[in-house]
């Protein structure tokens, strides 16, 4: 996988994952040019399609389009899954996710993407070993911030 | 702003992002977060030292603006000191920050990757992971040389913890990716081959994919994880739904980890027996669970299911050996093109394009045609269409090639502009391909140009013109079609450009015609001139001068016209010079020197069509298309590009081939190289079975041997690696034939070699002697090598040409028919109607005549049958046959032994269709063999 985004039915950018090194101004582009293209994508249209020379696999999400740029040879209807999978993660994490959520706690929807997928690939597909990662970590946040609590 | 339950809240920090939300308009938004920069310009910069916290929120914030899309160009260094902490919480918001926001400073790089260092040497495996998730996200090269070294060793280590074994198999493959060359080969590699065994198997998932991308650059060093992955892929797909626990999604057993492993085996050819016997019955197990009913109504399970299905699909299309298979893919495909699932109905289109270029599925392909144009005609998704077009296109063959190109042009008039121009270069190759008859290629072009002339890129336009010229049979229909297509009140100005080409080459071919006299043609051309653009004014300029030669009936009234002062003054410095040159000329020059200097283009060099570079370059290299098309070359469908003209001879710097023939017999002859030629004995080897067998006629090679009955010169093969162009003469009973081998790859053929060899029968006929060439051909370098022939006796078969060379490891071996005919030893011999008749009486023997009725396969058209028959090496005798229809030849053939007499009749039915063809030579083979020849070629 190249990059993945999240953006909203409005096309904001909520979420985006480059896992090929491009410029921020090559970033800014494409994404502005993908939001156009899928946004302008009617709903029972299929979820992929073909943008210079990557495929693109996308799905809809209430309000939130996540879009993923795949190479020739990898596989459409296991990126779709890898979205989904990715998905229900946040929504196990959050309990029952909402475009708020990510907007509000960034810095964790990011966390838990890398647990998942790394360097473009999927890492862990296990739903309850990601999340035991994430909760290990926070556990691990709040020990401290009591620690740190306790010596301001 | 939702509760979170989870983690810290970082209060300042969703208090800034609810104030940035609840801004009116862009410039409020600005402004706030302008306040905020300052601010925290202001802390970083401030005496008191900021503790972690708020050292973590300002960082957030800075974060959060960033991925608002603005710029943030300080927070690094606090950043880095976050990232340095030994607090996990403070740790994580800096490396986060570092990894989006990356920065090429390299004295803070230096620091990042000292405190990368300490966590991966920490053993904490948390801290581990985010030092990898670093690496793997930053990935810049100061990076790699960092810890290329180090990872390989944490992956491989015993004691490493499972997790950390993930991230470290995925950081790796984005270092090896970004800067392969500093991740070395080593020891760890068999050990990373082994982790495939692994228990755990999210790490089985990650090396997986690790292996995957070391094995396409370093086969040979990971060739053992082809038995363990398919030993694995086997445990996998016949375990029960609930084996596999958590890693079971939606009732399908591991689809990523599947997905990967089958991805995984296309990195080779097919396994050895053992090996291979069991990955066939995993392939056999995911086709037949396709069948199954799904576990589940969610279309999660569907996916993941299929998943594995097309990634197994492509594997059996990568070894391209199981015929089952193949056909039975193409049936589970087959019904996807018409499932409910548009997503389903896509990949199929896309999948079944490679199967289509597979010899074991080709046919199976074929039979979904009327699906697949359906789809071109109802999907609504444009590129799903998009998709049924590039089908087409990969199934189409001569079978099906009218009904796939009329179906495209259908299309086409409808078609999303997107996709115009490409679909216009498909049906150009195609029809081009696949024309067996060229005034359906002409029609077929003139047709693109009408319905989507904005589309029609130079490249189609210069190709028919190139097509029309290097072949005569075509030429009178291609004047006749265009004259009347200009004839529309509204016609492409691309039309006009073929259209005034083309008459001004062969409008007199139609000239004959009053409805297409010279005057109404210039008329015609003349009166969409002032509509068209600079260029194409300029080509009907030469155009009009070329009418001068061709029609000296209308000089005058085109000297009137660029006389006149919208031409000689034309404010166009191009039009201005054209005209007053092309007026000059007509003026002074004679006939002679106008014939000679407007005299009809020679053919054009016969090289890969331009219009299959142009989609190449449109598709981008290594696309689906791209390979169906090599594969389909290799397949060597060779009856496709155009009739071969001559060989690119300007390339080749050899002494004139046309030299001196008459030298031939003196000219020191050294023998072949390696001759099974000039043994008969072992002929017996050569044709036998063994392993050196010479390689079976390629296919398509009796086509382009027809074609050189009548010719000399041109293209005998050309695949993907190799072009064989010939140029040959013959006098008498003698002959040289210059053949060159073009290497079209940029890699050297090794131990290059040529053989031409005479079947048993054939030896004592003729006489062959080769020089032996170069062993080894530069990539885009020619060799040309040099048949010396002497004509024996009279012969029926032809010799072969057989090639083996070694491409880049791998063994070619090749035939062709090498067209030297008995007909190549004719002298023509010219005779009186009185003369004719009374030989061709006394040849009435019975065993002297061959006669042969045969339909016609070009159109009827007397100026190439006269062409043909004088190619063919007979003189033409007019005005013998009382028929002004019929055709009369004669001519002597020559042997070292004997001299043969040859007379032969033509006569065609036009009505019918259909030809009687007589031949009378003193000879009965010969007249066999001469009516087998010529029969071919009308």
């Amino acid at each position: 996988m190249q990059f993945m985004l999240l953006f909203s039915r409005q096309g904001k950018l909520r979420l985006q994952k480059w896992y090929v090194p491009l410029s921020d101004k090559e970033k800014k582009k494409i994404t502005r040019e993908l939001v156009q293209t899928v946004l302008a994508r009617k709903p029972k249209m299929c979820s992929f399609l073909e943008w210079r020379d990557l495929k693109i696999v996308y799905k809809r999400y209430a309000s939130l389009y996540f879009c993923c740029a795949i190479e020739d040879q990898d596989n459409e209807l296991i990126t779709l899954e890898i979205i989904h999978r990715y998905v229900e993660l946040l929504d196990k994490y959050f309990g029952s996710v909402c475009e708020l959520d990510i907007i509000f706690n960034f810095e964790k929807a990011y966390f838990i993407l890398d647990e998942f997928l790394l360097g473009g690939e999927v890492q862990e597909t296990s739903k309850k070993n990601v999340l035991k990662a994430i909760e290990q970590a926070d556990l691990l946040q709040e020990s401290q911030n009591e620690d740190w609590g306790a010596t301001s | 702003m939702p509760a979170v339950s989870k983690g810290d809240g970082m209060r300042g920090l969703a208090v800034f992002i609810s104030d940035i939300r609840n801004c009116k308009s862009k410039e409020a938004e600005i402004k706030r977060i302008n306040k905020e920069l300052a601010n925290i310009r202001s802390k970083f910069k401030g005496d008191k030292a900021l503790d972690g916290y708020s050292k973590k929120k300002y960082v957030c914030k800075l974060l959060f603006i960033f991925l608002l899309g603005h710029d943030i160009d300080f927070g690094h260094m606090e950043a880095v000191n976050l990232l340095s902490s030994n607090r996990y919480t403070e740790k994580q918001i800096g490396y986060l920050f570092i990894s989006v926001l990356v920065n090429s400073n390299s004295e803070l790089i230096r620091l990042i990757n000292n405190a990368i260092k300490n966590d991966l040497a920490s053993r904490n495996p948390t801290f581990m992971g985010l030092a990898l998730h670093c690496i793997a996200n930053v990935c810049s090269r100061e990076m790699a040389e960092a810890f290329a070294g180090e990872i390989p060793k944490i992956l491989v280590a015993g004691d490493t913890m499972d997790s950390v074994k993930q991230s470290a198999a995925l950081c790796l493959l984005r270092l090896y990716r970004t800067s392969p060359d500093l991740v070395p080969m080593g020891d760890w590699t068999s050990r990373v081959v082994h982790l495939l065994n692994d228990q755990h198997l999210g790490v089985v998932t990650a090396a997986t994919s690790l292996i995957t991308t070391l094995a396409q650059k370093n086969p040979e060093e990971f060739k053992t994880s082809v038995s363990l992955a398919v030993s694995r892929l086997s445990r996998i797909v016949t375990s029960a739904s609930t084996d596999l626990q958590d890693y079971t999604y939606y009732f399908v057993p591991a689809p990523w980890l599947s997905v990967k492993l089958l991805r995984l085996l296309q990195c080779y050819p097919p396994p050895d027996p053992a090996v291979r016997g069991r990955l066939t019955e995993c392939l056999e197990t995911i086709l037949n669970k396709a069948q199954e009913p799904p576990k589940s109504k969610k279309v999660q399970h569907s996916n993941a299911k299929n998943a594995v299905l097309f990634e197994a699909i492509s594997l059996i299309i990568h070894h391209d050996s199981e015929p089952n298979l193949l056909v039975r893919a193409c049936n589970q495909l087959g019904q996807f093109l018409q499932h409910r699932e548009t997503n389903l109905r896509y990949l199929a289109l896309e999948s079944m394009c490679t199967l289509a270029s597979s010899e074991f599925s080709h046919e199976a392909v074929k039979t979904h045609i009327e699906t697949v144009i359906n789809a071109l005609k109802t999907e609504r998704d444009v590129s799903v269409r998009q998709r049924a077009v590039d089908l087409l296109y990969a199934m189409c063959d001569r079978s099906n090639a009218q009904q796939i190109v009329a179906e495209m042009l259908n299309y086409l008039e409808t078609a999303d502009y997107s996709i115009r121009e490409e679909i216009v270069l498909k049906v150009a190759i195609l029809a081009e391909k696949y024309a067996v008859d060229y005034t359906w290629y002409v029609d077929t072009i003139l047709n693109l140009i009408r319905i989507a002339g904005d589309y029609v890129s130079e490249e189609v336009w210069y190709r028919v013109i190139q097509i029309v010229i290097n072949r005569d049979d075509v030429q009178g229909y291609a004047a006749k079609t265009v004259f009347e297509a200009l004839q529309a009140p509204a016609c492409h100005e691309n039309l006009v450009k073929v259209g005034g080409y083309i008459l001004g080459e062969f409008g007199n071919l139609i000239a004959g015609d009053p409805r297409s006299s010279p005057l109404i043609q210039f008329n015609l051309l003349h009166s969409k001139f002032h509509l068209c653009s600079v260029p194409t004014r300029a080509l009907l300029l030469s155009t009009y001068i070329k009418f001068v030669n061709l029609f000296p009936e209308i000089k005058t009234t085109i000297q009137d016209v660029l006389r006149s002062d919208s031409q000689l003054k034309n404010a166009d410095v191009e039009l201005q010079q054209r005209a007053v040159e092309y007026l000059r000329l007509s003026t002074i020059a004679s006939t002679d020197i106008l014939a000679t200097v407007l005299e009809e283009m020679p053919p054009f060099p016969e090289r890969e069509s331009s219009i299959l570079a142009k989609l190449k370059k449109k598709k981008g290299p290594g696309t689906v298309t791209d390979l169906e098309e090599i594969k389909k070359e290799r397949s060597s469908d060779m009856n496709g590009s155009a009739e071969p003209a001559s060989v690119n001879a300007s390339a080749v710097s050899t002494p004139s081939p046309s030299a001196d023939l008459l030298g031939l017999g003196a000219a020191p002859l050294t023998n072949s190289a390696p001759p099974p030629s000039s043994s008969g004995s072992l002929l017996v080897d050569v044709f036998s079975d063994s392993a050196s067998a010479v390689a079976p006629l390629a296919p398509g090679s009796d086509d382009n041997f027809a074609r050189f009955v009548c010719k000399n010169n041109g293209v005998l093969f050309e695949n993907q690696l190799l072009q064989i162009g010939l140029k040959s003469e013959f006098r008498q009973n003698l002959g040289r034939m210059f053949i060159f081998y073009g290497n079209k790859t940029s890699t050297q053929f090794l131990n290059f070699t040529p053989t031409v060899i005479c079947s048993d029968d054939l030896q004592p006929s003729l006489n062959l002697q080769t020089k032996p060439v170069d062993p080894t051909v530069d990539g885009g370098a020619q060799v040309q090598q040099v048949v010396n022939i002497e004509c024996v006796s009279d012969f029926m078969e032809a010799p072969i040409l057989n090639i083996q060379f070694r491409y880049g490891g791998t063994f070619q071996n090749l035939s062709v028919k090498l067209p030297i005919t008995l007909n190549k030893f004719f002298q023509p011999t010219e005779m009186s109607s009185q003369d004719f008749f009374q030989r061709w009486k006394q040849l009435s023997n019975p065993k002297q005549e061959v006669q042969n009725i045969f339909k016609a396969k070009h159109p009827m058209d007397a100026e190439i049958t006269k062409a043909k028959i004088i190619g063919f090496g007979s003189a033409l005798l007019e005005e013998v046959d009382p028929n002004p229809a019929n055709f009369v030849g004669a001519g002597i053939i020559h042997t070292k032994t004997t001299q043969i007499g040859c007379l032969l009749r033509l006569e065609p039915n036009l009505q019918a269709q259909m030809y009687r063809l007589t031949l009378r030579t003193s000879k009965e083979a010969v007249s066999q063999r001469l009516c087998e020849l010529l029969s071919e070629q009308f």
